[in-house]
């Protein structure tokens, strides 16, 4: 049987409406899911339940007045715990802020909350999202729902993991190097990282400035257009937001693939890509292909460099974001400190983990008088060239296709000793955080362990409309009705 | 033995008085309750962004379009990193090496004698909040611990940076205080030294005298007054003569000066300066102005001090010290300007009351405004209804205190009789025998017969108006 948590956002938006089933009833189910499984998932930091119930009330309220109401009304949804929430506990999955109570919303939930979202809680990550498996955070590992011993990715687990479980609808991410896009891909849902400066960065809380791009979860891609559309669009306390005509992605979703050139980045299908995933991938190419589309092979000669370019630039800004959480205003402050070095310094060793550590320091090194043009400004120039590769890939397609992560769902544990074996989960995702340009995840199988696949199709600066499209026709094509064996049990 | 010159260059900080900060919504006011200015974004609360203030901006072009300097087409924000604790982020957004504006320069009149320092950048960054150490013993290492006070973490702050061309203490002094007037009239800035509003660093080298290359430099920080600026790099140039006198090397160092003691002492060496890891600030986009709007700004500059200096000594007849003073700040300027046209009287007689009496007794900004009361004392003054030293006396306390000066008169008894016929009358008949004796060519009684009657007037009479009707009447 299927609940109402398990629907996507469209249809319950349809039944409101038709007054097949109310907010207040969506809420009560996904609050259900979450009792019955998040012990064993641990998706979500803290869960605002009477605030939930008490918002779905008012939403019905004005269902029942006939209220012409935006698509995200009563959606009940949930955030990375890097997005700040007024009132609410906002940690980024580190010590440091394990008090920190935000005085104001960040503009997203601001625009959902507006728009009628019911806010359920807030999701795990890892510490600051930094991290590809989420056992980078303080407060514990996200189990993937699909087999609970291995990971959801990262950082936005939480994120991802509750939406594959159904124990959101909808959830926000944020995606720095893959972030939103390699979970999704872990956890079987759509992830979506729209282009850098469309969706507002006020109150997500920084890891790297430059590449940080709030993204979605999402069990369809028709659910991922409305929801980037709600929270879309130049706001005024980022100057970064780029003004755009305001639209719903929505439309033009069904348009097909009919004559679209896409060009596959062979490379991301060579060495260190795990053969289930190979197999799911060239599947939806070829299915892709019967749907119209045309293929031919792309080349980004930079995107090797992508990586080490990332962990430069990264952690150097990085270095500097975190720098204000030195126990003077606000998070955690070391007591008996002697003085203000020794409180800065015992508030930062007491409060971050080993992998914010480890980043500070690559950061700091990376900016140091002697160092920067060697590191930080050669950087720079990679990611120029990154963003010259896509521009001239971009002359030929319409749109780039290669697998969103090189391997399936690993276990728990696995990779946490070795850093770089970790930082090589992002090895796809990075380019198009280098570029700043739209990508998406979309489920495209299982792999012979029965854990999902996903494939990831990139697109031009601001072009979210044609990387929606494809997805939204092979997500059709395919039709996939595969379910966490926990969902299974749960519903 | 080796004749040494000083080579100075300024580093000035102006805060600008907009309305608002320079990234956020706050109130940019002087003082107030602590911490009461201030919001998640100047208290850089984790996920708020900047958002620059177009009107800083605006300010930041119009300094450098009055100093002829030359408006990037395009400049960045950078991050500058160092861990303290009135500085909420733990980095200052500032500018690095493409700053809003370059070059130019500033004209500066030292012993009458015009010298043009040329100008390196101007550049925009915000200010820090105020630690406040409480220590019992007033020092800073002894105290037991530190209040923050972020009100002016944010408030928009432009460094105007000259090149290392003055060469006394006497042209520091100058610069400072036409730049200060330059900012005045701009209008961008309070610039008050003592609160803080204009505040500078010097960097200070000797060199054998004539020769090209640059000595060590000193940065000596601290100064609160223009005046002390003058003296301490008075001292550091005096000081670092000597030490090359006695062979003994300078180091590259930043210096505190001491104001109370009049000596600057070694803050930090060079090796132990920070490392401040610039980088472009990600949250802000490039600035990139246009023609047009350059344009624009620069057409909305006001009259300059310098322009309007020539101006006060070619067409109202001041003489250039005069027109220096008048110039110091716009209220004087503004002020006498006025006054010369609603007096009708000659620009240099009026300029003297300006820079005799006002400006070195009144308060500016006392003054503003009170065009109508200065130009009624000279009037009082030109009709001989109040001697001049009564007058210097009704404009201060007039000007001064807002009262009008018929007012001030009457209180003082300051009045000059001027119908003095019958008084004159009277010493005539009661004194015969001076009268006689000034008759027989005795010049010098005359005098005694003013003293009757300035007696008689209880000293209300203008003694030469007296004089002048004494020799009249004897004589006929």
């Amino acid at each position: 049987m299927t609940e109402l948590c398990d629907l996507p956002g469209h249809e319950l938006a349809r039944m409101y409406r038709a007054g097949e089933a109310t907010a207040a009833d969506a809420v009560e189910s996904c609050l259900r899911r979450i009792e019955a499984v998040d012990g064993r998932v641990e998706a979500f930091l803290r869960v605002t339940a009477d605030d939930a119930r008490e918002r779905a009330r008012a939403i019905d309220e004005r269902f029942v007045a006939a209220e012409d109401l935006p698509p995200a009304a009563g959606i009940p949804l949930a955030l990375k715990d890097v997005l700040c929430t007024r009132g609410v506990t906002t940690t980024c999955g580190s010590r440091i802020l394990e008090s920190y109570v935000p005085p104001y919303d960040c503009t997203p939930w601001a625009r959902l909350g507006e728009a009628g979202a019911v806010l359920l809680g807030k999701t795990n990550c890892d510490e600051f999202a930094m991290g590809s498996s989420n056992e980078n955070s303080a407060f514990g590992p996200v189990h993937n729902p699909w087999d609970l011993e291995t990971v959801p990715g990262g950082s936005s687990g939480g994120s991802a993991a509750a939406v594959a479980a159904g124990e959101a609808v909808w959830a926000l991410g944020t995606d720095t190097g893959g972030s939103v896009r390699q979970p999704a891909a872990l956890c079987g849902v759509v992830g979506f990282k729209p282009t850098y400066g469309l969706i507002s960065r006020y109150g997500l809380i920084a890891f790297a400035s430059s590449l940080d791009t709030v993204g979605t979860f999402t069990r369809g891609v028709r659910d991922a257009a409305t929801l980037v559309s709600a929270i879309a669009g130049k706001d005024r306390l980022d100057a970064t937001s780029l003004l755009t005509e305001p639209r719903d992605l929505a439309d033009g979703l069904d348009g097909g693939v009919a004559g679209m050139r896409i060009g596959v980045v062979r490379e991301w299908l060579g060495e260190g890509v795990e053969p289930g995933v190979k197999a799911a991938v060239e599947a939806a190419i070829e299915r892709l292909g019967r749907l119209g589309a045309t293929f031919e092979d792309a080349a980004l000669p930079h995107a090797d460099f992508a990586l080490s370019a990332y962990y430069i630039l990264a952690p150097a800004e990085c270095s500097s974001n975190l720098a204000r959480y030195d126990g003077v205003r606000y998070g955690h402050r070391a007591a008996d400190a002697v003085d203000v070095i020794d409180l800065n310094s015992r508030t930062r060793g007491e409060g971050f983990g080993d992998e914010v550590k480890r980043r500070i320091m690559l950061g700091t090194y990376a900016l140091s008088a002697g160092y920067y043009e060697a590191y930080y400004g050669q950087a720079q120039k990679v990611r120029t060239l990154v963003i010259r590769d896509f521009e001239a890939a971009y002359e030929r397609f319409d749109l780039l296709l290669g697998p969103t992560s090189p391997t399936t769902a690993f276990r728990i544990g696995e990779k946490a000793g070795d850093p770089l074996a970790m930082y090589l989960s992002d090895i796809f995702t990075i380019p198009s955080n280098l570029a700043g340009n739209p990508s998406i995840s979309v489920p495209c199988g299982l792999d012979e362990k029965g854990l999902p696949v996903g494939l990831q199709l990139l697109g031009r600066h601001l072009d979210e409309a044609t990387v929606l499209r494809a997805a939204h026709a092979l997500e059709q094509d395919l039709g996939l009705t595969a379910r966490p064996p926990l969902v299974e049990e749960a519903a | 033995m080796t004749e040494y010159e000083a080579v100075v260059g300024l580093e000035c900080h102006v805060e600008l008085s907009t309305a608002t900060k320079m990234f956020c919504g706050c109130r940019n006011e002087f003082g107030g309750e602590p911490n009461t200015r201030t919001c998640p974004v100047c208290l850089g609360h984790p996920g708020t962004l900047p958002v620059p203030n177009r009107e800083a901006v605006e300010r930041t072009m119009k300094i450098a379009l009055a100093l002829d300097g030359e408006v990037a087409p395009r400049s960045l924000f950078h991050r500058k990193n160092y861990f303290y604790p009135d500085m909420p982020k733990n980095y200052q957004i500032s500018q690095y090496d493409l700053p809003i504006a370059t070059g130019g320069h500033l004209d500066i009149d030292v012993d009458g004698e015009t010298r043009r320092i040329a100008m390196n950048r101007v550049h925009l960054e915000e200010d820090t909040g105020k630690t406040i150490h409480a220590s019992t013993t007033g020092r800073i290492a002894e105290a037991e611990y530190a209040l923050e006070d972020y009100n002016r973490a944010g408030v928009p702050l432009v460094e105007v940076v000259s090149e290392p061309e003055m060469r006394s203490p006497e042209e520091a002094r100058a610069y400072l205080q036409e730049l200060r007037a330059l900012l005045e009239a701009l209008g961008v800035s309070d610039v008050r030294m003592e609160e803080g509003s204009l505040r500078c660093d010097a960097n200070v080298s000797v060199r054998p005298a004539g020769a090209s290359e640059l000595g060590t430099k000193v940065e000596i920080k601290n100064m609160n007054s223009i005046r002390s600026v003058e003296r301490a790099v008075r001292f550091e140039v005096d000081r670092q003569r000597e030490a090359l006198g006695r062979g003994e090397p300078l180091v590259q160092e930043t210096r505190h000066w001491d104001e109370d003691r009049g000596v600057t002492s070694s803050l930090r060496s060079k090796e132990e300066a920070f490392d401040y890891r610039y980088f472009p600030e990600p949250d802000l986009p490039p600035m990139e102005p246009d023609e047009e709007w350059i344009s624009k700004l620069r057409a909305e500059l006001p009259e300059l001090p310098a322009a309007r200096r020539r101006r006060f000594v070619e067409s109202l007849d001041v003489t250039p010290e005069q027109a220096r003073i008048l110039t110091s700040a716009p209220v004087w300027a503004d002020l006498f300007e006025e006054t010369v046209e609603a007096a009708g009287q000659p620009g240099r007689a009026v300029a003297n009351w300006f820079t005799q009496t006002l400006v070195p007794q009144v308060p500016a900004d006392h003054a503003a405004g009170k065009a109508d009361a200065i130009v009624e004392v000279l009037r009082l003054v030109a009709d001989g209804e109040i001697s001049s030293t009564a007058g210097k006396e009704v404009l201060v306390e007039a000007v001064g205190t807002g009262r009008p000066p018929s007012e001030v008169v009457e209180e003082r008894g300051l009045k000059q009789i001027t119908d003095l016929g019958g008084v004159i009358d009277d010493v005539i008949a009661e004194n015969p025998g001076p009268v006689e004796q000034f008759r027989e060519g005795k010049e010098g009684v005359v005098g005694f017969l003013v003293g009757q009657v300035m007696k008689k007037t209880g000293g209300a009479a203008n003694p030469q108006e007296a004089q002048r009707r004494l020799r009249e009447r004897l004589s006929s």
